[in-house]
């Protein structure tokens, strides 16, 4: 009879800034201070991206939008730490990623819009996923082919703490492991996947541990520090465009709903949104670069003007494309060259429906009929938008700051 | 110049030849490598493409959902599913992520993979080993299906599929893996995707089949009195309409072959599209003959569940009485 233990496993967990934002110089990484005005302006971006987008989806001017309030510095420290060449792979909340990688906002704003325009892919950024859980196994293909064409590159992906539930999520870390992909698992632990709380979802103490059984790197970080994650993301980067995947566990919150369509008051306390306000990443890394004399009251306004002069341009290009909007193009990109009955179909189409003709804004995505047929949700139950729009505080806000524009 | 050989084997030389050709060609999945595949179709491949030929765990989903990755990133992926009743598997990865990316995106990413897996029954094999879910993929917009029939086609149709740039699945008969050897050109054999072939012709009587029900189609015509033309789908999606109107036109009666159920199977749609634009020409209702609506039995019953020649020329002649 033998009985002994033949593995032993630990995670460690990392934070550079704490809640305050006194740093921890062990682990602060090497960043301009540029760039870390950069980051900074990035997170601002984001939550304000974020704000306008709910505010457009109140007024029944876009669809539906996941906001990643509250996760800006999970997401804009991962993303600035890869290279413009290698490829994010989003889930559907990644807006700050997006802006970090340089894709403009009216973009954002097209995919709520409806608009396929807005998952076009201009650089190495694949489209937003919406099956929840299924593209880190795109990250894996685009990792596992690093590794056999020999480049020293790694593909990165996002997804939450409900997609570690889905069988894709793991099976993604195994064949990472076992055929050596370069590729990041970044899940951004936000505690909830719309109602279902992290505890619901597995038993498991920590995330990253979950890594452990595909044989892979685990590693937990203070999702809310963007120069803890920035420090993660680039060590887990390194090891990645080695043929060694890693699995990066973000401790975050959704400040924010699920998405447009969801009430979150209906499942979690005030008591447990307060809690998480009081860490949220972009008040901590401002107490920080203002006690390293990098911001003042002035520089702080003079980034809130620049972002909110290039938000209005963005949102006047977004709705702009949306007003642009022409039906039969559906047809075009189904496959690289149309086969016989999908140009038949076209051509009913133009028949009946108007030659290409372009759609006013009245039958636009922000029409009824087509926003009610037209409505792209995340996962979970659909309601009627408007509804909740009625009570909200911020929609009558932004209605007035909209139209003072 | 042609060469005798049996249709795994002319699957294997287009593997090969598209492997040599372009390096970005990519063949995997589980069994792939060292054994060359349950049905040995990509045996001693490994040896000759090392850098091109792998093995992978056990997990379709992985297998499909990489591919939509490696394609997406100038790879041409060519994965094996080991049966097509684990693709399902990884179905969800065809149907929400190979299939739409190019309609998704605007056409700046797509996802050139070819998916190979054996399907239908004739073998004897275990539970969930001989389904013919056709119609499913072709269920799917942005998925190319495609189902050889003959050694010459498979090689064809297989190097079509892998150059193409949009996803296919290519679904190869089980039970004609090794069933017959015949003809196939060396060298660069491309047989176009989504044109049907007219491999028989006759005046009264239209008959469409693919993958194994074209050989049993075969031999119910042979032996009937009537004079038949015989259609080889080849792709059933996107399906070659033109070929079979045309043909429906001429003889005013048709039979539709398949080993997949009969309800939702693509018998049907074929119907509704000689319904759209040659209904006038028809003498007589179209004939089905398919499987039944059960799960495809183990194999002490899939004699009774697969058409054969027999269920056909009653189907043929159903056609010609009415």
């Amino acid at each position: 009879m033998v009985r002994e233990q033949v593995a032993e496993f630990s995670v460690e967990y990392v934070q550079a800034l704490d809640e305050e934002g006194n740093a921890d110089e062990a682990e602060l990484p090497d960043v301009s201070d540029d760039e870390l005005l950069e980051l900074y302006r990035l997170m601002r971006l984001s939550r304000r991206t974020d704000e306008r987008a709910v505010a457009l989806q109140r007024r029944g001017e876009s669809g539906t939008y996941a906001p990643g309030t509250g996760q800006e510095a999970a997401q804009v420290g991962s993303a600035i730490a890869l290279e413009p060449d290698e490829w994010m792979v989003p889930s559907f909340r990644e807006s700050a990623a997006f802006l970090t990688r340089g894709a403009p906002v009216h973009r954002l704003l097209w995919y709520a819009m409806g608009m396929e325009e807005g998952a076009e892919v201009a650089d190495a950024n694949f489209p937003p996923a919406i099956p929840v859980g299924t593209q880190p196994l795109h990250a894996a293909g685009i990792g596992w082919g690093h590794e056999i064409s020999g480049e020293r590159k790694a593909a990165l992906t996002y997804f939450g703490d409900g997609a570690t539930s889905e069988g894709d999520v793991y099976e993604a870390m195994n064949v990472a492991g076992a055929l050596d992909a370069h590729a990041v698992f970044f899940c951004q632990n936000n505690q909830w996947a719309i109602s279902t709380p992290r505890e619901t979802q597995t038993r498991t103490e920590t995330l990253a541990q979950k890594a452990v059984a595909a044989g892979i790197e685990g590693v937990q970080v203070d999702g809310n520090d963007v120069l803890g994650v920035l420090s993660v993301a680039r060590d887990a980067l390194e090891t990645a465009r080695e043929g060694d995947p890693v699995f990066v566990e973000a401790l975050t919150f959704r400040r924010s709903m699920h998405t447009t369509s969801d009430d979150p008051s209906v499942y979690r306390t005030e008591e447990q949104e307060s809690e998480w306000e009081a860490r949220d990443p972009i008040v901590r890394f401002e107490a920080y670069l203002r006690d390293e004399g990098l911001l003042d009251d002035d520089r702080v306004e003079r980034i809130t003007d620049e972002i909110e002069e290039l938000l209005a341009d963005e949102i006047d290009r977004a709705k702009e494309g949306r007003d642009r909007v022409v039906p039969a193009e559906m047809f075009d990109h189904v496959f690289a060259e149309t086969p016989p009955e999908l140009q038949r179909q076209r051509e009913t189409f133009r028949r009946e429906e108007g030659d290409g003709e372009v759609a006013t804004a009245e039958e636009g995505m922000s029409g009824e009929e087509r926003a009610a047929g037209g409505e792209v949700t995340g996962r979970g139950d659909v309601r009627e938008d408007r509804e909740t729009a009625e009570d909200s505080e911020t929609s009558e806000d932004e209605e007035v700051s909209d139209r003072g524009e | 110049m042609a060469n005798e050989i049996r249709l795994v084997e002319a699957v294997r030389q287009a593997l090969r030849e598209e492997m040599a050709r372009d390096e970005s060609v990519v063949v995997y999945g589980e069994d792939v490598g060292v054994s060359g595949g349950v049905f040995r179709a990509t045996q001693e491949l490994q040896d000759e493409f090392p850098e091109q030929v792998y093995d992978t765990p056990l997990a379709e989903a992985a297998i499909l959902g990489m591919g939509v990755g490696l394609g997406a990133t100038g790879f041409t992926p060519v994965p094996e599913i080991q049966f097509a009743s684990f693709a399902y598997q990884g179905f969800h990865q065809l149907v929400q992520h190979a299939s739409r990316m190019r309609s998704r995106t605007r056409g700046t990413l797509g996802v050139p993979m070819t998916v190979r897996t054996p399907y239908g029954g004739g073998i004897r094999a275990l539970e969930l080993h001989s389904e013919s879910f056709e119609a499913g993929f072709a269920h799917v917009p942005g998925l190319k299906t495609v189902v050889p029939s003959n050694p010459a086609d498979a090689k064809g149709l297989l190097t079509s599929a892998i150059r193409d740039p949009d996803p296919v699945i290519f679904l190869e008969p089980t039970s004609r893996y090794r069933a017959s050897r015949e003809s196939v050109p060396e060298g660069d054999h491309a047989v176009p995707l989504g044109e049907a072939e007219v491999v028989r012709e006759g005046a009264d009587v239209t008959v469409v089949a693919w993958g194994a029900m074209l050989h049993e189609a075969m031999d119910a015509v042979e032996d009937a009195e009537a004079d038949a033309e015989v259609i080889d789908l080849r792709t059933v999606s996107p399906m070659d309409s033109a070929t079979i109107l045309e043909s429906v036109r001429k003889t005013g009666r048709c039979v539709v072959v398949h080993e997949a159920p009969r309800t939702g199977g693509l018998a049907a749609e074929i119907i509704a599209r000689i319904n759209d634009d040659a209904l006038y020409h028809l003498e007589a209702p179209v004939e089905r003959v398919t499987g039944y609506d059960v799960p495809f039995p183990m194999f002490a019953r899939e004699e009774a569940y697969r058409p054969d020649a027999e269920r056909i020329r009653r189907g043929i002649e159903r056609a010609l009485s009415a």
